[in-house]
């Protein structure tokens, strides 16, 4: 039977609860935002003892599904003051699934200065002060923890960024190999941790009782399937195995679309030496590890370890976006940089975007100039003291930019902007601008079919037909977030047709249901209603689901476009 | 006339094979479509799901132009 986790800092209680009617059946995305619009306050501040963090793993988790490990994090955000979800591969879900946690939720806050870790394992959940960790920053900390409590337990740990509260901080969790890697990075989340007094959770699986699957055999028959799908795919199962995810790199830069220093041009002169065909030859010569699975149960193998030139293991889970942030985006065509960038934002507990497009920001005010790496590193390790000009780089893109005094702030409710310029991808524009979590790609990725032509090619400069597009991205996305799939079987999804109907019986098979793949869609509107109405709630309305005007005004080059979406468009995403 | 070919991915090994460096400058033809330049470096139509020109999503059909940069690219995704 699974149970909730309620730890409430405020009066250092921790209670095991059944999951009440309200909460059963949801999981991952599901989970988090259903408890964050039902017990936060919409109008309370972010770092406040008001909010909540909420821990979920999916529903599909723990189980032989193969990548269906991903674990949600939800709470009000301290970078968009909306509702935020962001989900993270490693080993966390997948542990909490087997101790049959539905979730944690993570409410009060402790006092000022106190620090404490949050231990879990088969018999429950115990408060450990922590003050020996206090300011560690991410891979000492975790290499701590690992000495005391084990090499096999699953750690979700925040840097001094989280504990400074800063509003770009996100939380690291372990990957198979247990190093920090993975990264809910989005949104600030490391913060509320942080406020919480809260530097790490800590799951001990021993002796873990597993799930529950009703119909075994018939789930096994399913996972096979999908399985087989992944496998089958030319993305999922070659390109990202072999490349990595950066493989995006090159093609998004020929297509004009990959946003370069402080998105002013969609092309990077030095976009190669920055590419995933760049970065799997450097990493073969250095006997790092190309294809790399950051969870157990993966089958993609996207993840990485990735070596300086003297044999330093310097980083992993290096990715596209993290790459295209540091690296294109600051005018940085040096891997080696970039990796030590990403790095430093590893290990401060900073989101590699929201630190790119801050650097990028940075850069367009002068206070360093574009391409200069040492100087992009100098302002990361202003935020890892703390200093004032660190603060409000570990404060995001929008903050910076406020201080600074500049209009080119690429950002959509006070998030900075991913990889794909939206004025030459203009379906995923619609997403940034419309998705109830700001400014994020994975929120409704019509890039699958703007550049990659999966399930159908459509012209990315065309703003036709873009909003409906971005909609059924949103949902489908929306319900895939609680399955704890990863976003990647989605290329699956869309082109084989085996794929969508294994999922959905893995779902029947597993807790005894007759749903059908039209329940799974409805599952997935009504995550984004509920998240629509938590931002009504707290005040947002149709001018903040837009982007900033400089990007329908401005031309961005080779192609010369702007954002050219209607309002009307926009506003269509959401509405019946 | 000449284009600029440039090859990604697992594509690079056609790049290899012709001896012809990842991004070359060549000499076409006028009038050579995507799919005859592919012929004439032997590589398989099925292999090259993605073409680009001048930045623009194309089809084997499309007939180049003097100047066009050509994209090759394998199935990609990710991010």
């Amino acid at each position: 039977m699974s149970k909730i986790i309620r730890v409430n800092l405020t009066k250092k209680e921790v209670k095991l609860e059944d999951v009440s009617k309200e909460y059963d059946g949801l999981g991952g995305r599901g989970f988090t935002s259903a408890v964050v619009a039902a017990e936060v306050n919409p109008l309370c501040h972010p770092l406040g003892e008001e909010n909540k963090l909420v821990i979920a793993p999916g529903l599909l988790g723990g189980t032989n599904c193969p990548n269906s490990g991903r674990v949600s994090f939800g709470a009000k955000s301290p970078l968009t003051g909306g509702i935020k979800e962001s989900n993270v591969g490693g080993t966390l879900g997948v542990r909490l699934a087997k101790l049959q946690i539905a979730g944690i939720i993570i409410e009060g806050k402790a006092k000022d200065g106190e620090s404490y870790v949050l231990l879990v394992n088969k018999d429950g959940a115990t408060l450990k002060p922590s003050n020996e960790l206090k300011n560690e920053l991410v891979y000492n900390a975790v290499e701590k923890l690992r000495a005391k409590y084990g090499e096999k337990v699953a750690i979700a740990c925040i840097g001094p960024a989280g504990e400074a509260k800063m509003a770009a901080a996100n939380i690291s969790v372990t990957d198979i190999d247990g190093v920090p890697t993975r990264q809910a990075g989005r949104g600030g989340l490391g913060a509320v941790m942080g406020s919480k007094g809260i530097k790490a959770i800590v799951v001990d699986g021993t002796d873990a009782p597993g799930v529950n699957i009703k119909d075994k055999d018939s789930f096994n028959k399913a996972a096979k399937v999908f399985a087989d799908t992944l496998k089958k795919d030319s993305i999922s199962g070659e390109g990202l195995p072999l490349y990595g995810t950066a493989i995006l790199i090159n093609i998004l830069n020929e297509a004009g679309a990959l946003p370069t220093k402080n998105f002013s041009s969609g092309r990077f002169e030095e976009a190669n030496n920055i590419s995933g065909e760049t970065m799997r030859e450097i990493i073969l010569k250095r006997k790092g590890n190309p294809t790399h699975p950051c969870s157990p149960g993966c089958i993609i193998d996207c993840s990485n370890v990735y070596k300086l030139e003297d044999g330093t293991e310097i980083t992993g889970g290096f990715e596209y976006e993290s790459i295209w942030a540091l690296g294109a985006n600051c005018g940085i065509g040096d891997l080696d940089i970039v990796a030590r960038l990403n790095r430093l934002c590893d290990d401060i507990g900073l989101d590699t975007i929201e630190m790119g497009d801050t650097i990028g920001v940075a850069m367009e005010a002068g206070i360093i100039s574009f391409g200069d790496g040492e100087g992009a590193i100098n302002l990361l390790k202003e935020a890892e003291k703390g200093s004032p000009l660190g603060k409000i780089v570990g404060s995001g893109c929008t903050c910076l930019g406020k201080v600074y005094g500049i209009e080119r702030v690429p950002q959509v409710k006070g998030q900075g902007m991913p990889a794909y310029d939206p004025r030459a991808t203009k379906g995923t524009g619609v997403t940034y601008a419309t998705s109830p979590m700001g400014a994020d790609h994975t929120a409704g990725y019509v890039i699958a079919m703007e550049i990659a032509g999966c399930g159908g090619k459509v012209d990315p400069l065309d703003p036709k037909g873009k909003a409906d597009l971005s909609k059924a991205f949103q949902v489908a996305t929306a319900a895939t977030d609680c399955t704890g799939l990863c976003l990647f079987v989605a290329f699956a999804t869309l082109t084989n047709e085996r794929a969508n109907p294994a999922v959905v019986d893995m779902l029947n098979a597993m807790y005894g249901l007759k749903l059908t793949g039209d329940d799974v869609t409805k599952l997935g509107k009504k995550v984004l209603q509920t998240e629509r109405d938590f931002n009504k709630r707290v005040g947002f309305t149709k001018a903040h689901d837009r982007l900033p005007l400089f990007m329908t005004k401005e031309k961005l080059p080779p192609h010369n476009t702007v954002f050219d979406v209607s309002n009307e468009d926009l506003d269509s995403v959401h509405e019946d | 006339m000449k284009i600029e070919l440039r090859f990604y991915a697992t594509l690079i090994k056609y790049a290899e094979k012709n001896k012809i460096p990842q991004f070359s400058t060549v000499e076409i033809e006028e009038g050579t479509t995507i799919a005859s330049l592919l012929n004439k470096f032997n590589i398989p139509e099925k292999d090259v799901h993605i073409i680009i020109i001048n930045g623009r999503n194309a089809d084997s059909k499309q007939v180049l132009q003097d100047g066009d940069r050509v994209a090759l690219f394998p199935p990609v995704g990710g991010g």
